[in-house]
């Protein structure tokens, strides 16, 4: 079996896959990974996507053996490692962006990359098009979109403390 | 800390471990030596199995076992059992077919489970599946309800010719009939209640394990009401007494009714397990749950409504076909007939209905509750009706709708079809709901939308609901083998912190924080001293889960009861402890008081003293602090509410885009407001899901077309638009907390507003209704038929 050697949420590993395992098998499977989900089998829902060199990337969808020296980061490896959530982490706590959660790991990395990508800054417009990958069945979206627009504020330095939501 | 207790927004104490990916879900268990199993399921919508030949399989790499519906006969297990009964019109019982786990004979849908295929890992189980070789006789598929109804159409099930369920009524006939011939209007209507594929984002998991040193089994699995499973499969299926068999339903990733049944897989892993002796553990991939999950709605009805020359309404007349699907999954007899004819009254006065309801039979995956289950389908055909009975008499939709209304004075208000609602104000709420949408302005904003070359169209929906399910007798009388109390088990420890155990299950919907703050509120103690358990049959008593947006109304009631008891022991130690009389102890804050002394003692003083008991009356009281209550609702809650949406139609492509939707609601006393609103938003999203983009899509052969998610539409974050809610509220008048629920009002009143609103933007196309999904398809060929019509006058 092949080897595949890669660095996860900042701790390399290396681990004997199939040829056909998928990235989010073996995070789930062998790592034990189980933050990241699979809600689908035709890459339409998100709950798998995960960082991989920095790109949020649907688990799903590729290959374990194609991550060979990538570096990987899960919903796991999001937080500082003394608990400090990241701002996209409390933003979805303080704007109630998850109800069952199971959706919650893909959209959050997603909605990370998708800020990354937009220093200049996002409409709520552009927030939904650009959550084109990622399904929710529980929120409606309406307070995931507040949250990323909140965090989005704190990820570009525009302030230091999360906008809070009202009472 | 700020104020945790009743009306606080408190953000939800479930989050954190949901945020870093450390929640538990039922795939993410996985047990010491645990195998895989894969279910081979028919690809044929009805086709006799000829023959079986699992011996390939059996010896592929890895393969442990492969078990057929014979295995499971040959070891009597039984089918999967149907919970409620509905009588037909003769009072005759319903037809009532078996369902067997694993197919015998027969299979009837597509995705029915034939075998299991049990390896050592799930790759090795999959590859050994497609080894399996059926020999099918495949035979014609009764796909629609039309087909099966057809005169020698093919019989789902041998032994229901002609493929009735049952003939069911409800209401006054002749009432109706006499109404029905003095009035000066009756507006009429036919239409399709869509077929719905819930979708839970999670698909469906089940682990079963055996401990041959115990004998006793575990399952855990993606449940709504884990009691309700270990019942079912214990007692009617595997046989195995309830002290032998656990059920755990851990994290559950969303159910909107999908996850209320009780569902072959979770019989064949346990079954298995028992078996092998090795835990065994199946994952539906998604492709799985749409041919496995039980479907929603899937009614088609023809309704007329009786009106005085005001626009008064005399009598509701209303016949459905509601399709069943090949097998009767666990509450389906109900939806279409206790959850539907009973809610025919809406909001109005109207003073005789007559419903009739035959639900079918179909070689179709089952049909049961989804999100809302009846009431959607109630709100939508009446709303619907009103909406085109003021169009053709040319009354404004708003006022017909006021003409009509149940007056706030008239609690309670018996209406013809059952219920008594106990209290509402549709006009507040209705009121409120065109303020915030700026009702009164709606044709400047039409106007400019003109003038960007679009259509734009206004929709309104005044919709009950009824929830907070059951009173036992009630639901007892009407058929169903279960009771419908809750469970609240309140376990004050030692040092005064409080564990709640309830059987409820929360699957998103945050009972871990809103019922911490009713605890915080009843006791006076932080949230932190809080802890609440659900989902395990092992730590709760018994429960009968979520479902019917009942957790508060009920499961809620039943910790205000366990609560109060645990207080009144608590006094009673209190007043030993201050040497005072019972009826003198006040409890507020926390504290225990000598009323209008200083003299005063703590919970946790007072929770102590019950678990040392030193100085105790012991004569009097046991120790300890632990108290449980069984909470029987005395009726059903009537959230009610007024939903407006605004649409936009592009005339050149049909596209529809929801531009505004705004929801006012009275459910009851508010717990956690942000919580509310969320369930509000979540399920609106789905209601405009129903009413522009889903549909289950069989064709004639019985083949799943919607099979996957990209071919069944999922509403995405830019199809919905930002969700406005507000709630005008009046309490429940027989539940302690004087709370309705929230759960499935967005899925029950947006569907009217929004076709409401598609059917305005058309007005000057001839159209008085459109079916649901309004595609953008369906609206592109309204336009054009219009646009050809208008170019041949
Ligand atoms: S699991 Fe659905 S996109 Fe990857
Ligand atoms: S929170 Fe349940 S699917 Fe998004």
């Amino acid at each position: 079996m092949p080897k595949v050697s890669l660095t996860v949420n900042g701790k390399p590993v290396s681990v004997e896959v199939e040829n056909r395992t998928l990235l989010v098998e073996m995070l789930r499977e062998q790592l034990r990974l189980t933050g990241t989900h699979v809600g689908c089998d035709t890459s339409q829902c998100g709950a798998c996507v995960v960082h991989v060199n920095g790109a949020s990337v649907k688990s799903c969808t590729i290959l374990a053996v194609q991550c060979e020296g990538a570096e990987v980061l899960t919903i796991e490896g999001l937080a500082a490692p003394d608990g400090t959530l990241h701002p996209m982490q409390e933003a979805f706590r303080e704007y109630h962006a998850l109800q069952c959660g199971f959706c919650t790991p893909g959209m959050v990395m997603s909605a990370i990359d998708l800020v990354q990508r937009n220093p200049q800054g996002l409409s709520d417009r552009e927030i939904r098009e650009g959550l084109e990958g990622n399904l929710c069945r529980c929120t409606g979206y309406h307070n995931i979109v507040r949250a990323i627009a909140a965090a989005q504020v704190v990820m570009h330095g525009k302030a230091k403390e999360l906008p809070r939501a009202a009472e | 800390m700020g104020y945790e207790g009743i009306g606080a927004s408190v953000r939800r104490r479930e989050d954190l471990r949901f945020l870093s990916g450390r929640g538990t879900y039922t795939d993410d268990i996985n047990r010491p030596h645990q195998a895989y199993a894969v279910i081979v399921r028919s690809p044929h919508a009805h086709a006799r199995i000829r023959g079986i030949d699992i011996s390939a399989a059996r010896s592929a790499p890895g393969v442990i076992a492969v078990f057929t519906g014979a295995d499971m006969a040959a070891e009597k297990i039984g089918g999967l059992p149907c919970g409620w009964q509905v009588k037909n019109k003769d009072g005759t019982p319903m037809a009532e077919p078996p369902h067997p786990v694993l197919a015998i004979g027969k299979v009837r849908h597509v995705g029915d489970p034939v075998a299991v295929v049990i390896a050592e890992t799930k790759a090795q189980a999959r590859d050994a599946a497609e080894r399996i070789a059926i020999e099918w006789e495949v035979l014609p598929a009764a796909a629609t309800m039309e087909a099966a109804l057809q005169p020698g159409a093919p019989s789902v099930h041998d032994d229901v010719p002609g493929n009735v369920c049952y003939d069911w009524h409800l209401g006054d006939k002749a009432a109706v009939d006499a109404a029905f011939a003095k009035a000066c209007k009756v507006a009429r209507l036919e239409l399709v209640n869509n077929r719905l594929i819930p979708n839970a984002m999670e698909p469906r998991c089940a682990v079963g394990e055996y401990d041959a040193a115990t004998g006793d089994y575990t399952l855990w699995t993606t449940s709504q009401n884990p009691h309700v499973i270990r019942l079912l499969m214990g007692a009617f299926v595997l046989n195995i007494p309830e002290h032998k068999l656990r059920v755990v339903a851990p994290d559950v990733g969303g159910g909107f009714g999908s996850k209320i049944y009780h569902y072959a897989e979770e019989a064949i892993v346990t079954w298995a397990a028992g078996k092998l002796k090795r835990p065994v553990k199946w994952t539906a991939d998604r492709t799985e749950s749409f041919t496995s999950d039980a479907h929603g709605r899937d009614h088609v009805t023809e309704a007329e409504l009786a009106l005085d020359d005001q626009g008064r309404f005399l009598a509701l007349r209303v016949r459905t076909l509601a399709n069943m699907g090949a097998y009767l999954s666990t509450f389906a007899p109900c939806v279409p007939t206790y959850l539907y004819a009973t809610l025919l009254a809406g909001v109005y006065t109207t003073p005789a209905i007559y419903a009739e309801v035959k639900a079918v039979f179909t070689n179709t995956v089952p049909v049961d509750a989804y999100r809302g289950a009846g009431r959607p389908e109630a709100t939508f055909l009446l709303e619907r009706l009103v909406d085109i009975a003021a169009l053709e008499m040319g009354i404004d939709r708003v006022e017909i709708r006021r003409r009509n209304f149940i007056p706030k004075d008239a609690f309670p208000y018996q209406t013809p079809v059952a219920l008594q609602y106990d209290s509402g104000d549709y006009h507040r709420t209705l009121d409120e709901a065109l303020k915030a949408a700026n009702w009164d302005t709606f044709e400047q904003r039409r106007a400019e939308a003109a003038r960007r070359g679009k259509l734009r169209g206004i929709g309104i929906s005044t919709y009950i609901e009824a929830c907070g399910i059951a009173p036992s007798a009630v639901v007892g009388s009407l058929g169903a083998r279960a009771g419908l109390y809750e469970v609240a088990n309140i376990r004050v420890n030692p040092t005064g912190s409080i564990t709640v155990f309830t059987g409820t299950h929360s699957h998103g919907q945050g009972h871990e924080t809103t019922f911490a703050q009713l605890i915080a509120d009843r006791f006076g103690v932080p949230m932190s001293q809080v802890e609440i358990v659900h989902g395990d049959t092992a730590k709760v008593p018994f429960g009968m889960g979520t479902y019917g947006s009942r957790s508060l109304a009920v499961g809620g009631s039943a910790i205000v009861r366990a609560s109060d008891k645990i207080i009144a022991k608590a006094k009673r130690i209190a007043a030993h402890l201050l040497e005072a009389s019972v009826e003198d102890i006040d409890f507020k804050d926390g504290m225990f008081r000598v009323a209008g002394t200083d003299r005063v003692k703590s919970f946790a003083e007072v929770s102590l003293a019950a678990y040392v008991p030193h100085n105790y009356p012991i004569e009097e009281l046991e120790p300890g602090l632990e108290e449980t209550a069984f909470y029987d609702p005395k009726n059903f809650t009537f959230p009610a509410g007024c939903h407006i949406c605004e649409v936009e139609i592009d005339p050149e492509t049909g596209e529809v885009e929801v531009v505004n939707f705004t929801a006012v609601d009275d459910v009851g006393r508010v717990i956690n407001p942000m919580i509310v609103e969320g369930q509000v938003q979540g399920g609106v999203a789905q209601g405009i899901g129903q009413a522009l983009l889903e549909t289950c899509v069989y064709d004639e052969a019985g083949q799943l077309l919607s099979g996957s998610m990209m071919d069944y539409t999922m509403p995405r974050a830019d199809d919905v638009p930002c969700i406005q809610v507000g709630t005008a509220v009046t309490m429940c008048t027989h539940n302690p907390l004087g709370v309705k629920g929230c759960g499935e009002v967005g899925a029950i009143g947006a569907p009217p507003a929004v076709i409401g609103a598609v059917v305005d933007a058309l007005r000057d196309y001839g159209v008085r209704h459109i079916d649901m999904p309004a595609t953008s398809q369906r609206i592109w060929r309204i336009l054009d038929a219009g646009r050809q019509r208008l170019a041949a006058e």
